[in-house]
């Protein structure tokens, strides 16, 4: 093993389930990618591309068929347990008999975090995605964009050292997803913290990120990498720069061929 | 909650307002049909034996809807005033404290049968093997009749109010281990996966996951065992030769039932009653335990 200092170090990652049986997948072909400590990389890809299955296999909630996955210089599975992950998955996933500021500290409460800890910490996060004054509410009575949030702010609330968002804003409005973007800029800002995210939104992956993996399906491969190289912080003036614009137009262009190569 | 109250259709009664007048036209329903079977087809109405002083030839004769197979309602609650020895304590009095021994028994037995359920169930769930292993003989313990099993019980561990609960628990544990096992299976790989990536441990993924997500389905199944809890009770008490509790009054009436076949059919009642406010009791704690969740088990 070498030397190095990425944030998520992914080697030839190869990931084939049902393998040898007649409904095999090629889910991800030699996929390699170094990420940088605090850096912001954004997955994006037409849909059964293996997006999440990345993003499980970099938290090691699935077993890589072949290669290998660093994260911070030890393997996931040394980084699992050290508690370096905060994953928002692509469906909420709240526990229904708990509270909204109770979802929130059960990351907390694994961990051991005293209860004033937790009580501080959840009620600061909720601020953060706008979610005052539901801390008593049951997840059914959310909506299902309130639902996404809570469990985005379950995912920060014990400041993670690598952030894996899937699709977090699929399921908000445009109004709400726009500050939801501001807002993760400023935390990452903020918290130095490493993020990996997937979306389907062009525009919002370049407004966000560092640099855009693009992946092509079947088996799902990195197609293009491409550094985002907008000033930072970004405000959002930036979606009128005109390098902005060339760089989403890049992206569409790209992404458009990979998906009628597939049709 | 008050979504039912809300919605223009519904009643402005509260919810349990609502379900006691159900109840309560139900049992009238019941009468309704009863006396009305024996109208039609019972023994003749005599004045002086009927509160209403009726006197009535009812068009047919059927055997089963005669006084002595199916007495009057009022035959029946006559019988819970009257003393049932001689100079004795009225019958609802011997009832009731019967119904308290046989409850004390049925509750010991529902705790033991719901711990050891849900304790194999927790087992089965996280060991693989145990379950493919020990099921078919879980299974296998339903299929021996209790007529059997009691005889057994007695001579192990000497008749008594303790043989008794253990005859009652073998009955209750069942339904609940395999819900338990149901319910401890019934988080999806999301909710699991949550835990993982904050490594959890097996222990925390019990309590804070697996537990609180099987609830309903073991709320469920203790329903079933509080019934069936006062069932094995009666029922274990009788080759236990006890005489203090609802099975033998059964059995003690059932020697005289010539002589007033209304005290049977008022034990039968106690037994029926006491079975029914078990079930409430634990449907209560089901309320209370799962209150706030998502309103699927209020839809019950
Ligand atoms: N557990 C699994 N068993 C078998 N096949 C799977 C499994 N998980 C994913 N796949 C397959 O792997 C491929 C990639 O799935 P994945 O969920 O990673 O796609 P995605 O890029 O996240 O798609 P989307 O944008 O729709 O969320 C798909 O073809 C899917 O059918
Ligand atoms: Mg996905």
């Amino acid at each position: 093993m070498t030397e190095n200092n990425s944030a998520v170090s992914i080697r030839n990652v190869t990931k084939i389930f049902n393998q040898g049986r007649p409904n095999e997948v090629v889910a991800l072909e030699d996929i390699s990618l170094e990420i940088q400590p605090n850096e912001f990389v954004s997955l994006i890809g037409p849909s059964g591309c293996g997006k999440s299955t990345l993003l499980r296999i970099i938290a090691e909630l699935l077993q890589p068929t072949r290669g290998e996955v660093q994260v911070y210089g030890k393997t996931a599975h040394q980084a699992r347990l050290d508690q370096d992950y905060g994953f928002v998955f692509q469906s909420a996933t709240l526990y229904d008999w708990r509270t909204v500021a109770k979802n929130v500290q059960l990351p907390l409460e694994v961990m051991g975090f005293s209860r004033e800890q937790r009580k501080q910490r959840a009620s600061e996060m909720l601020k953060l995605v706008e979610l005052e004054g539901f801390e008593n509410h049951y997840p059914w009575q959310l909506s299902g964009g309130m639902q996404q949030r809570v469990s985005i702010a379950r995912a920060l609330s014990f400041n993670p050292k690598l952030l894996l968002m899937d699709e977090p804003f699929g399921a908000l409005d445009e109004m709400t997803r726009e500050r939801m973007n501001l807002e993760l800029q400023r935390i990452w800002d903020r918290t130095q913290t490493t993020i990996v995210f997937v979306t389907h939104s062009i525009p919002e992956a370049v407004f966000l990120s560092s640099r855009v993996v693009l992946l092509s399906p079947r088996p799902g491969r990195i197609t293009e990498i491409l550094d985002i190289d907008l000033p930072m912080p970004r405000a959002w003036e930036v979606r009128e720069d005109p390098h902005y614009f060339e760089l989403v137009n890049h992206l569409r262009d790209t992404l458009r061929a990979i998906e009628g190569g597939v049709q | 909650m008050t979504t039912a109250a809300s919605t223009p259709s519904a009643s402005r009664l509260p919810r349990s307002a609502r379900q006691l007048i159900a109840f309560l036209l139900i049992v009238l329903a019941i009468l309704v049909v009863w006396e009305g079977a024996k109208y039609l087809g019972g023994d003749p109405w005599r004045a002086d034996s009927n509160p209403f002083g009726i006197e009535h030839r009812p068009p047919f004769r059927v055997k089963v809807l005669s006084d002595l197979n199916l007495p009057h309602v009022w035959s029946i609650i006559e019988a819970f005033g009257n003393p049932a020895r001689r100079n004795g304590p009225p019958l609802v009095q011997i009832l009731f404290d019967a119904a308290v021994y046989t409850f004390r028994e049925a509750f010991a037995g529902f705790v033991i049968g719901g711990l050891l359920g849900f304790l194999l169930g927790a087992i089965f769930a996280h060991v693989r093997l145990f379950e493919r292993g020990c099921m078919p003989y879980v299974v296998a313990s339903q299929t021996v009749p209790i007529i059997a099993i009691a005889p057994m019980v007695i001579i192990w561990l000497k008749a008594g109010w303790i043989s008794v609960a253990v005859i009652s628990a073998y009955l209750t544990f069942f339904p609940v281990t395999i819900n338990t096992l149901r319910g401890l299976k019934s988080p999806d790989p999301t909710q699991l996966e949550l835990m993982h990536s904050f490594a959890a441990s097996t222990w925390t993924i019990m309590w804070k996951l697996r537990f609180p997500a099987a609830l309903p389905y073991i709320f469920t199944s203790l329903k079933v065992s509080a019934t069936t809890s006062v069932v094995g009770a009666i029922i274990g008490e009788l080759p236990s030769g006890i005489r203090q509790g609802l099975g033998g009054a059964i059995l003690n009436f059932n020697q005289y039932y010539i002589s007033g076949p209304g005290r049977l059919w008022a034990t039968i009642i106690v037994s029926a009653l006491v079975g029914i406010f078990f079930f409430i009791l634990v449907a209560l704690v089901e309320r209370l335990v799962l209150s706030g969740r998502y309103p699927k088990t209020e839809i019950s």
